[in-house]
């Protein structure tokens, strides 16, 4: 996804002056096009990802529409409190580039694993959050905001080649998408894990347990009105995350249940507890903290027969 | 006198405002109230607040804002109405700035923030070509952030001459003095170590940091810093130096006894 992303932020900022590229160092083998294309628009900041903000914040107040670039860890975490009072309280049009969400950096650790992000700022009122599913979806999500007028979150993947089945790169900004019809059971996913969930439903059908799919790639605004209706429609809907299982998409689906009186059983896929002393390849660790294809489907069985 | 923009007028406005409110940072902004009149009175260049080659203020320490909205209302940027909503109710008048009332760039508060700000306004200034400078107003106990020191080494690599920072160097900080608390001596080394162009100047003398504004190159190689030695609480004795004004409001006598003090000093 973030091969696609900086293809396609070459090709707006071809038609748009306003458009820069900061980094806070990060971005080997990704951002260089970029910078080769457009130097006097690409700052490199060095590793300091408050100033990173900082200076796009300034950046922004006069004219530029800045997107800061780094590890979803380093881009989240370290600014937050530069972001909520920089872009979003000024109302600006920085854009937030977290690489790799849940263990898209696997052998790398802890350190680089963002659980949090969405979660954090989802929080924030006003900052428009978006996790694409995969590269096509990616291309789309930027076409579609990249020119909003406030800050804009993404979460973005590594995986520039898979492509989730059935989505077909659409994105519509505050809304879902379906990428699979069942009867048995809802799943809702969001990011790079929607591989893993295809995955799972295609298991499950083997099963004979068919699957509603549906991908949520816009976090803020949030799809209310949308994920009431097929909630509405399900007994029981799963929510499957690279996420820690507060704040993200489980959360956010067990908030509009509570609160529009929806008769359906959750239950949130994602990861419990802190992966301290535990790495290893992102396979390894979606199997570990069971958001894997295999291991989905397993809780989904599981479930279903309880 | 008292509409005339002077160190004495926008201090009575500070007096003024601050014991209405009932609230405290009046030796933070009596500290800064001169290097104030100096950037509002006679050196920014702002046509009108919709112009974007006006050049840009980030009051990075937030905490003295009443300095700023007694300018803004000395400009007649904003109302004597709004003014005087200083910490009422719903105000955008609060203790620190915010960027949605008239003449403020950005919104301030949270230490060690404006620095970088200011690096992106003065980075976005050159890259539109446009000679418009970036003022930043930062505390010295400011210099205790990590943040601001990212924003140094970041404007001095990127030979950003169109920024201007000037620290309050009052040597007081929230609990205690700066040197008891996290010294920064050498402070004027540590700046120049960093790549920046250092003035140390009298931060209480109008003339002395108009001059010394009007002088700095900003078409050179570094960002210019002005280390502004200043007295905390400057312009009421028993204010001076004494760290209880960073947070306490005036009592009325205290109040008669400091406006009688400022009225000696015109």
């Amino acid at each position: 996804m973030r091969g696609t992303f900086i293809k396609t932020l070459i090709d707006l900022a071809s038609n748009d002056p306003r458009i820069m590229l900061l980094t806070g160092d990060l971005g080997y083998m990704a951002v260089e096009p970029f910078r080769d294309k457009f130097p006097h628009r690409f700052v490199n900041v060095g590793v300091a990802e408050q100033n990173l903000v900082g200076i796009a914040t300034g950046l922004a107040e006069s004219g530029f529409i800045p997107f800061v670039y780094s590890i979803g860890t380093f881009a989240s975490l370290r600014p937050y409190e530069f972001i909520r009072n920089g872009p979003i309280l000024h109302e600006l049009p920085v854009r937030i580039v977290g690489v790799g969400g849940g263990f898209e950096y696997g052998l790398n650790g802890i350190t680089h694993y963002a659980l949090e992000d969405i979660g954090i700022m989802r929080v924030q009122p006003e900052i428009v959050v978006i996790a694409p599913a995969d590269f096509e979806q990616t291309r789309n999500a930027l076409l579609a905001t990249w020119d909003l007028p406030g800050p804009i979150y993404y979460r973005i993947g590594k995986d520039d080649r898979s492509i989730v089945r059935g989505l077909d790169g659409r994105f519509d900004l505050g809304k879902p998408q379906h990428i699979r019809s069942g009867a048995d059971a809802l799943i809702l996913t969001t990011g790079s894990i929607s591989l893993e969930v295809v995955k799972a439903a295609d298991l499950l059908e083997e099963d004979g347990i068919s699957n509603e799919v549906v991908v949520v790639a816009s976090f803020n605004p949030p799809p209310v009105n949308c994920l009431s209706s097929v909630l509405m429609e399900f007994p029981i809907a799963f929510t499957v995350e690279a996420h820690y299982i507060s704040g993200g998409l489980g959360s956010l689906i067990s908030e509009i249940i509570a609160e529009n009186n929806i008769n359906c059983q959750l239950v949130r896929c994602a990861v419990t507890s802190i992966p301290r002393g535990i790495s290893g390849s992102q396979e390894f660790m979606n199997e570990s903290y069971k958001i894997s294809g295999a291991e989905i489907a397993r809780r989904i069985v599981k479930e279903l027969k309880s | 006198m008292e509409n005339s923009f002077s160190p004495y007028a926008l201090r009575r406005i500070i007096l003024e405002q601050s014991k209405r409110a009932g609230v405290g940072h009046i030796g933070s902004s009596l500290s800064v109230a001169d290097i104030i009149v100096a950037l509002y009175r006679d050196v920014l260049n702002i046509p009108s607040l919709q112009d974007q080659n006006r050049d840009r203020f980030v009051l990075s320490k937030g905490h003295a804002a009443l300095a700023l909205y007694a300018a803004l209302f000395l400009r007649k940027i904003i109302s004597k109405d709004e003014l005087e909503s200083f910490c009422g109710d719903g105000t955008a008048v609060g203790v620190h700035p915010e960027h949605v009332l008239r003449g403020v760039d950005f919104s301030t508060g949270s230490l060690g923030h404006g620095l970088s700000i200011g690096a992106g306004a003065a980075l976005a200034a050159r890259l539109q070509d446009s000679d418009r400078r970036v003022f930043v107003l930062i505390s010295d106990a400011e210099c205790n952030e990590g943040s601001l020191w990212e924003a140094v080494m970041f404007s001095a690599h990127h030979k950003l001459s169109n920024l201007i920072a000037i620290i309050d160097l009052n040597g007081q900080q929230a609990l205690g003095y700066t040197k008891d608390i996290c010294d920064l001596a050498p402070l004027e080394q540590k700046w120049k170590a960093f790549g920046w162009d250092v003035r140390i100047i009298d931060g209480h003398n109008v003339t002395e940091i108009v001059n010394t504004i009007n002088v700095l190159n900003t078409n050179s190689a570094s960002p210019h810093v002005l280390l502004a030695q200043t007295t905390f609480g400057k312009g009421v004795s028993y204010m001076e130096s004494q760290l209880k004004w960073h947070y306490w409001p005036m009592s009325d006598d205290e109040f008669e006894l400091a406006l009688r003090e400022i009225e000696e000093t015109v």
